[in-house]
């Protein structure tokens, strides 16, 4: 299947959607389409109804973290100083707010082909995660998409049953993000007592002590160094 | 008939009670620790040390480039670079482990050490009995506990082992033709060098 | 062309009594209960011994393996694959294997081709024979059976052992190939052990497969129709025994299985029974794969001779590679961004998708049947939660 004719046979069967082809440069050569978060779900509902298409099985669904970037650059400006035109260097800074990208990989169990590779992104990180829920269309989106809201945080409006599905209720952050800063492990250990209770305590403060940037995990070689030399010097 | 499914199951039970007397592979248990099966050649347990010679501490062959260290997926290997350096099996000096520690309860014996070591310094144990007492400090294995000799390892892998050997013992030759013609050739050039001393006062050849 | 976005459902079960919500009582199955095949819990909600309300809870095991695979290098996380679904981790040595295969290029030599296919098919035949023997013994046929099972399975470990170096984490597979030739002699053992496997599925029809009580509990209990096993994704023998004809190694042809002579068993009522007998289908099937390459097995190199071991750097772009797994579709979605280790990294996990459905199978049944339903999904925990 050519994913241009797809793209064109969608447009005709769903007016108004914006449909973007993305290429991927990897010799696997699955490209995929970008669709718009307004018309995923009529978007869906063709890609799984058309005779031609008939993609009626959704195999995987995955979430991207794309966080956000601030680049600082010099610009050359020409500018008015002293009522000359001048050549001025100045720094910008621009943001990008980042997003978190939701992945659909739909396969034909009817025609047999496949994969076809959906994408839909969130206007941002936070408050905007949003992106309608395609587990209507496809059932098999439902513990998935329930997962990406658990792990990434996009919040998928139109899910039957939107509860996290690994971390338990209360866990607050998401812990796929790019940004995210694990806890200590000592103060999650069940069991803590002597020792590690002892440990634990001491991370906590050092914890504490250290700035909120710096705090612990991601210096993988040299906190696992440290825990062999404790072990050792018993 | 109702029932007949399942006579003709306890007919197969049967079949197997009755054979495990007379089928040797019908009755498949083995009284371990009393019995043990075959050791497969194959089989890996933990990450160890090779040394040769008789000395552990001289003939490490490890030379604490500190790759299987970073390449570890759990990272459960600590090593400490020495500050000195000391002959190798080839003869060439070396830095050692001044510290190598592997923590045996991190470590999920999956041998990417062992494929990394571009010194065949470090091989998969067999030994699997290997409970304790203490949960940290006895399961924690410096360098003394790492390091076992060339003939354990000829021991347990002999294929493997075998195909090390003739390597270095390859590399070895190599070394030693080099550096014997390398005393060849400076044998030779002060052979040269003297005569040509001896007639420089009349020819000047040399310039 | 548009119609109805909503789900294919199941038919409509009619209430089984006028109880009212205050009569019902909640059960918490598991996370320890012997049969939920791990860390697994199910808040059922019963109405006597009829199930109302069935809630999975997940989460009991996982340690955000992703998370893990995504600060390692891309070989580093080929032995912690061996730990998602922990029966048979070739396969999923192989999923991840030929995921990066796609997102680098890479081509595996012919022996490679075959010696997975091997290693690949007496993964299969372990995991189908330990998993009819767990389903007779939550449904209370104590030990016998899984003990039979388990005597064969051990044989099959046995092999792995001496050509991978242990029994259950292999970790085999390498990018363009496998990490080790067959020691002497191993070929002669495996095909042994496939010539004497065909006696052990005799026996074991014979203690099983006609048995009164075993059909009265299996038979009509836990019937997924073959819309819905579609439409939630099912895969693997789950939706082969629903009647839907989609075996990944027919489809996409990985690998070498399309030089293979096999058929692809369906099953057509979609109840345990089916989902039960579907395993023996397919082992006597995968028995015949394992012959053919077994014989055909070619002399040659068995990894691409220009992969190294360490600094693999795929370049930028994405990949999704899936295979055919004992447990249904495995398949891995990969991310590079050209650094050496991949930017996202994400199983597809079969066990988890084939619970979508759980609760459907289960509405209306005896709670006894739970056990049954859940035992013929075929879950492994360290794959559901990862």
């Amino acid at each position: 299947m050519n994913l241009e004719t797809i793209k064109s046979e969608l447009e005709a069967a769903v007016p108004g959607c914006r449909l973007e082809l993305v290429a991927n440069p990897s010799p696997s050569g699955q490209h995929s389409l970008r669709i718009d978060a307004a018309h995923a779900v009529a978007v869906a509902v063709c890609l799984r109804d058309a005779p031609g298409l008939r993609f009626d099985l959704c195999s995987n669904v995955t979430g991207i973290d794309w966080p956000g970037k601030q680049t600082t650059e010099k610009v050359k400006l020409r500018k008015l100083v002293d009522g000359t035109q001048q050549e001025v260097e100045e720094l910008r800074t621009t943001t990008t707010p980042g997003s978190l990208e939701v992945v659909y990989h739909l396969f034909s169990i009817e025609k047999k082909h496949g994969p076809i590779v959906l994408r839909m992104s969130t206007q941002d990180r936070d408050a905007n995660a949003h992106l309608p829920s395609l587990t209507p269309v496809w059932r098999s989106a439902e513990l998935q998409e329930r997962e990406i809201f658990d792990l990434f945080g996009v919040v998928f409006d139109g899910h039957p049953d939107l509860r996290r599905l690994l971390m338990w209720d209360e866990f607050v952050d998401h812990p796929m993000r790019r940004d995210y800063v694990g806890p200590d492990d000592y103060e999650y250990e069940p069991t803590a007592h002597d020792e590690v209770l002892r440990r634990a305590n001491q991370h906590l403060s050092e914890a504490a002590a250290k700035l909120p940037s710096e705090a612990v995990g991601n210096q993988q070689s040299e906190t696992d160094g440290n825990r062999l030399s404790e072990g050792g010097g018993r | 008939m109702v029932g007949e499914g399942i006579l003709k199951g306890l007919v197969e039970t049967a079949r197997n009670f009755f054979g495990s007397y007379v089928g040797k592979d019908r009755l498949t248990t083995v009284q371990y620790p009393e019995e043990r099966l075959p050791q497969i050649e194959a089989a890996r347990s933990f990450p160890f040390l090779v040394y040769d010679g008789p000395d552990w501490d001289k003939g490490m062959r490890c030379v604490a480039c500190q790759i299987c260290e970073k390449e570890c997926p759990p990272k459960c290997i600590l090593i400490k670079k020495s500050a000195d350096k000391k002959p190798d099996a080839v003869g060439k000096p070396q830095f050692y482990p001044a510290v190598f520690n592997i923590d045996i309860s991190v470590c999920m014996s999956c041998q990417i050490c062992v494929e990394v070591c571009p010194f065949d310094a470090i091989k998969m144990d067999v030994d699997y009995d290997l409970s304790t007492d203490d949960r940290f400090g006895d399961l924690l294995l410096d360098k003394e506990r790492l390091a076992k000799s060339n003939e354990y390892y000829n021991a347990i892998h002999p294929t493997e082992a075998a195909a090390v050997d003739a390597h270095f013992a390859e590399e070895r030759a190599k070394a030693e033709a080099k550096a014997k013609a390398a005393t060849e050739a400076k044998a030779a050039a002060e052979a040269k060098v003297a005569p040509a001393a001896q007639e420089q006062p009349v020819g000047g050849e040399t310039q | 062309m548009i119609t109805d976005a909503s789900p294919a459902a199941q038919p409509e079960l009619e209430p089984l009594s006028e109880t009212s919500e205050e009569q019902l009582l909640e059960i918490a199955m598991g996370p320890q209960h012997p049969s939920t095949h791990g860390v697994f819990r199910m808040n059922v909600v019963l109405d006597g011994e009829h199930v109302v309300r069935l809630k999975p809870v997940f989460g009991y095991l996982h340690r955000n393996h992703e998370k893990i695979a995504e600060s390692e290098t891309y070989l580093g996380s080929m032995p912690y694959t061996d730990r998602l679904d922990y029966m048979c981790p070739i396969t999923n040595n192989w999923a991840y294997a030929l995921a990066v295969e796609k997102l680098a290029g890479i081509q595996v030599p012919e022996r490679a081709e075959y010696l997975r296919v091997i290693v690949g098919e007496l993964t299969r035949l372990q995991n189908h024979a330990c998993l009819i023997g767990f389903l007779m013994q939550d449904m209370g046929s104590s030990g016998t059976p899984l003990m039979y099972a388990f005597r064969e399975r051990e044989k099959i470990l046995d092999l792995f052992e001496s050509l991978t170096g242990a029994r259950m984490m292999c970790n085999y597979m390498r990018f363009g190939g496998c990490r080790v030739d067959m020691p002497a002699g191993w070929l002669e053992q495996a095909q042994n052990v496939v010539r004497e496997f065909p006696r052990f599925l005799d026996e074991y029809e014979n203690l099983l497969v006609s048995n009164e009580i075993l059909m009265e509990r299996t038979q009509g209990v836990g019937v997924l129709s073959k819309e819905l096993a579609i439409n939630a994704g099912m895969s693997g023998p789950m939706a082969r025994a629903s009647g839907v004809n989609y075996d990944i190694r027919k489809v996409d042809k990985y690998s070498i299985y399309e030089r293979f002579a096999f058929r692809v068993p369906l099953g057509a009522h979609g109840d345990v029974y089916d989902r039960y007998m579907i395993r023996f289908l397919e082992m006597r099937e995968s028995l015949k794969i394992l012959n053919e390459a077994m014989r055909d097995i070619p002399a040659g190199p068995i990894v691409d001779p220009k992969m190294r071991i360490r600094g693999f750097r795929p370049k930028p772009g994405e990949a999704y590679g899936r295979i055919e797994s004992p447990k249904g579709e495995l398949g891995f979605y990969l991310i590079s961004n050209g650094s050496l280790n991949p930017y996202r990294y994400r199983v597809r996990p079969p066990s988890l998708i084939n619970l979508t459905v759980l609760e459907d199978l289960c509405i209306g049944q005896n709670v006894a049947d739970v056990v049954a339903i859940l035992g013929s999904v075929d879950i492994v925990l360290g794959e559901v939660d990862r």
